[in-house]
């Protein structure tokens, strides 16, 4: 996926979760640390170009609620959750870059309901690469693609990478 | 937040003694964690499931209210379970050692010991004697490393940064375990220190270890950027290295006349507990300058991080070599 098509994934994920978002309540973008930060951030002036305020943005650290946590040992480096606004009764939209074996979208889900009991909780991923561990699944979805374990997907966003782009590799 | 510290680190120590053996870059990353432990105090539920499963025990053998507390509170946050040792009811008093205590107490299945204790050095005798981590609440007069990140945090989080600040620190600093965790950490993030108090209770040695030492209080207090002025313990009171508690007042206490003699945003830090009247007034302890319950609340998420990190770092090789 180049830069350009990843403009336009996003241009079409916004334009979705506005019309699936329910039309009265508030809308709520949170991303997962660290590769969901980006594409939510920037889902944020999409959604407002297709017509919906979005009051409330922020940041979900999963490091502490991870399944995992007693044998990645000192990889694990906590950055801190920023959600400023109360989740309770949002419309909850969790971001993230890459949908692989739903763990991480299970720590998250834990995480928010620690913060308060969102109206509804959302799934958008840019890439969902298969092989699921978990009953987890995504309402927004920008590309699908068949992988095997060996396969990496790299989405890459300017903010960490300096450039745009999904790699298959 | 320094994202840059965060990317570098790695932390891989099971324990934590003193912050001599730590680098800067080990100091920053624990202060760094510390940040994103914050929040997890302001939520409705204030708890986070990182050390779930896991067993604390506090040792505590000698005094403590805030330490203890918020060592306990820490590890809650952290959903450990936490079992308390005390002292005075234990077969310690039957003649049991701290070593042999220690060993059976880790046969229950601890995972992170948090010693207190008068004899300096006690909780690295623990280290060679016991395989679960090992956390110093402050041992002797030697080492409190968990004050000493707490009062660093407070420092950075006030002040935004604690590189090139002057910061004094007075009181009795012969017998102070925090003034050396203090000097320590803050020579290695660039501050200067001052160590002030009588000659009696500041010797000339503490040169040797980086501080400047002088009796002076006035004299250098227009230029400090943080006073941390330590406790007075009532029992040396009566000692002879002591003045009369109305000289000391008079030369090293801090109330709001020497207040105005001070930078407009000096921080006031006191470890506590604080005996109003005698090293701090009461108006200054209360007042804008004063940092001393933020210190309590950072405190906090400073433990919360040291456990976890420590904890992380158990199960990891590099951390077996290092122990």
């Amino acid at each position: 996926m180049t830069a350009q098509q990843l403009e336009q994934a996003l241009d079409k994920m916004a334009r979705e979760i506005v019309a699936a978002a329910p039309p009265n309540g508030e809308l709520a973008i949170v991303g997962i640390r660290r590769r969901g930060e980006s594409p939510a951030r920037r889902l944020l002036p999409r959604i407002a170009a297709a017509g919906r305020r979005v009051a409330n943005y922020g940041v979900l650290d999963i490091t502490l609620y991870r399944d995992d946590l007693s044998t990645i040992g000192p990889n694990a480096v906590t950055r801190g959750t920023e959600i400023e606004f109360d989740v309770t009764d949002t419309w909850l939209v969790l971001v993230d870059d890459v949908l692989y074996t739903g763990r991480s979208v299970r720590a998250a889900l834990d995480a928010l309901v620690d913060l308060g009991r969102p109206r509804a909780i959302k799934l958008a991923v840019l890439v969902d690469r298969g092989w699921r561990e978990l009953p987890i699944q995504p309402d927004f979805v920008s590309l699908s693609v068949k992988t095997t374990a060996e396969n990496i997907v790299k989405v890459k966003v300017s903010e960490i990478d300096g450039v745009d782009g999904v790699d298959l590799l | 937040m320094t994202p840059d510290t965060l990317e570098r680190a790695v932390w891989t120590r099971k324990h934590l003694i003193t912050l001599n053996e730590l680098t800067r870059e080990e100091i920053l990353f624990i202060l760094d964690t510390a940040e994103s432990f914050k929040e997890v105090s302001t939520r409705s539920v204030k708890k986070v499931p990182a050390l779930r499963g896991r067993v604390v025990v506090t040792m505590f053998f000698e005094d403590s209210t805030r330490t203890r507390l918020s060592f306990e509170l820490a590890a809650q946050r952290l959903s450990a379970d936490v079992i308390d040792f005390a002292e005075k009811m234990s077969s310690t008093q039957k003649g049991e050692s701290l070593i042999d205590t220690a060993r059976n107490i880790e046969a229950m299945g601890v995972d992170i010991m948090i010693l207190r204790h008068p004899a300096s050095g006690a909780p690295l005798d623990l280290t060679r004697a016991v395989n679960c981590c090992v956390v110093n609440a402050g041992d002797g007069q030697h080492a409190h490393p968990t004050q000493g990140l707490l009062d660093l945090f407070t420092i950075r989080e006030r002040k935004g940064r604690i590189d090139g600040l002057n910061v004094a620190i007075v009181g009795d600093i012969a017998h102070s375990r925090v003034a050396r965790s203090d000097l320590v950490g803050l020579l290695k993030l660039g501050a200067k220190v001052w160590f002030v108090g009588p000659p009696t209770l500041v010797p000339r040695s503490f040169e040797q270890l980086g501080a400047r030492v002088t009796h002076d209080f006035d004299a250098i207090l227009p230029e400090m950027d943080v006073v941390n002025m330590l406790r007075i313990q009532k029992e040396r009171i009566t000692s002879n290295v002591f003045p009369s508690v109305r000289e000391y007042v008079k030369l090293f206490g801090l109330d709001r006349q020497r207040l105005t003699r001070c930078k407009p945003d000096v921080l006031i830090m006191h470890p506590g507990p604080v005996n109003r009247g005698i090293e701090l007034a009461a108006d200054v302890a209360d007042g804008p300058q004063s940092s001393i319950l933020r210190q309590v609340t950072n405190g906090l998420a400073v433990r919360m991080a040291v456990l976890f990190l420590c904890q992380q770092a158990a199960g990891h090789p590099a951390a077996a070599a290092r122990a």
